[in-house]
């Protein structure tokens, strides 16, 4: 299943999840080498948000197992879970800053209180990272008081200065009015070209077909096709992938 | 000097310490209130069964019953069986907080489930502990937002504590009533007791007005101004 970029840095393997009795994941698995990114389509209600979040266990598997860089995680052991949740970063949807916090402050705090690293060194590292993603002049300012585009740039920071080994994103641009899109597209870019592993959920046709090592299409809590972009988008190939995301592109026009 | 003005500017001093008093009590009890409520909050939204079930027992209880059948049961029955010897004063501030904390647990709790569940996700998806996360990313949060409910409880709580004179504390009401019964100046006496009730109300609401102003989560409001 790697596509053979050295050892899997991330293993999750059949993992299920029902909810009451509907069961959002049949056994899914995936393994993932360091520095490799991993994109999941599919339409809304397949598994994809769900499959994100049993992989740092914000929702926890009924069965199946995880490991990280060589270490098995106890899904039944809330120690296991924070700790494997401090070395896997979460990017949301609709963001998730803390609201009573300033931008700074919203990354400042896991690592004063997770990290254990003292408020001057934490505010230093704070305020590199809000450089990175374009923020260094925002530090100051509520949630309240940024755009979206802006908001999703601190919730990268504030995941990205916790040092994870892997980033997991939950459709990261898809809250986003459309003229927003554009800076956060770059920063994830950016962060592709420096190496980072991650796992995202999104169907931002430009981030599917340049960033994506394989595409993994999931229906109904399966995966039910992965491959290359290459190959699962070449003309003429009657793959589903190529299929769905063709009707992404008319939504789009072309290319969005 | 007409009569019901002199009884009134003689008796102040005297009911002035049964202000000082009635604020202990109301403030102590809020405090109380205060810690037992963000206890009882946290355990009903993040607590198993056996907790959510023991803490809805006991609103039900304090929720149920007379604050004046509680300060009876308490100071004559609880206290009295038990061996405890409190004051009056103590009796009355434990029962209001109890009280309160009953209420100010179901103000809280739903101040916790205005918050979108994404605040808590956030906050474990960075690694933290639950108790951690409740303590850094949700109680700042509801109890910014619970500042307008708990300042109307503190107003029925106030009034609430002139029950206290029944047990004979010596506080505000039961001050006035000493004086009028020996001077026969109700009118004057009992208007002069409700002026301070209603100061005090005023002054601790606005209080809390300007806390709620000071706290404010710049570019966060309901009224959408930025």
């Amino acid at each position: 299943m790697s596509t053979g970029k050295g050892n899997p840095i991330l293993r999750a393997s059949n993992i299920t999840k029902t909810f009451g009795n509907n069961t959002i994941l049949h056994g899914v698995s995936v393994e993932l080498a360091k520095g490799e990114i991993k994109i999941l389509i599919g339409s809304s209600g397949g598994g994809k948000s769900t499959l994100l979040q049993c992989i740092n266990c914000l929702v926890v598997p009924d069965s199946g197992e995880i490991e990280v860089d060589g270490m098995v995680i106890d899904i039944t052991k809330k120690k296991d879970l924070y700790r494997l949740r401090q070395q896997v970063g979460m990017i949301f949807q609709d963001f998730n800053l803390f609201d009573h916090l300033t931008a700074i402050d919203n990354i400042t705090i896991a690592l004063r209180k997770v990290k254990k690293i003292s408020r001057e060194q934490a505010t230093q590292r704070a305020r590199q990272e809000l450089e990175q993603v374009g923020l260094g002049d925002k530090q100051h300012l509520y949630p309240a008081q940024l755009s979206g585009g802006q908001k999703q740039r601190v919730a990268i920071a504030r995941a990205l200065a916790m040092d994870p080994k892997i980033l997991l994103l939950d459709e990261p641009t898809s809250a986003l009015d459309p003229t927003l899109v554009g800076e956060v597209i770059s920063v994830i870019k950016r962060l592709a070209a420096k190496g980072m592993t991650m796992i995202m959920a999104t169907h931002q046709m430009s981030l599917i077909s340049t960033l994506a090592d394989e595409i993994l299409f999931m229906e109904n809590g399966r995966i039910v096709e992965q491959g290359t972009p290459s190959v699962l988008l070449a003309k003429g190939n009657k793959s589903r992938t190529r299929g769905f995301c063709d009707s992404l592109n008319d939504l789009v026009g072309e290319e969005g | 000097m007409p009569e019901p003005i002199s009884v009134v500017i003689e008796a102040f001093p005297y009911l002035l310490q049964g202000t000082f008093l009635t604020a202990g009590i109301v403030g102590a009890a809020m405090a109380l209130g205060l810690i037992l409520g963000v206890f009882m909050a946290v355990g009903l939204v993040y607590g198993n069964k056996v907790v959510r079930f023991l803490i809805t027992l006991y609103l039900w209880l304090f929720r149920g019953v007379p604050v004046v059948v509680l300060l009876f049961l308490f100071y004559f029955g609880l206290f009295n069986y038990f061996n405890i010897n409190v004051s009056a004063f103590t009796a009355v501030t434990i029962v209001l907080g109890l009280t309160t904390g009953a209420y100010q647990a179901n103000i809280f709790r739903g101040a916790m489930l205005s918050l979108p569940r994404g605040q808590f996700k956030a906050a474990s998806g960075l690694g933290m502990t639950d108790l951690q996360a409740i303590k850094s990313i949700i109680l700042p949060q509801i109890l910014r937002i619970s500042i307008p409910a708990w300042s109307n409880e503190y107003s029925i709580i106030l009034k609430d504590s002139a029950l206290a004179f029944v047990i004979g504390a010596p506080e505000i009401m039961a001050r006035t009533q000493f004086v009028a019964s020996r001077t026969y100046q109700h009118l004057s006496l009992y208007i002069t007791a409700g002026i301070i009730y209603f100061v005090l109300t005023w002054a601790g609401v606005m209080a809390l007005r300007k806390l709620e102003k000071h706290v404010r989560i710049p570019g966060y409001s309901a009224n959408g101004n930025q």
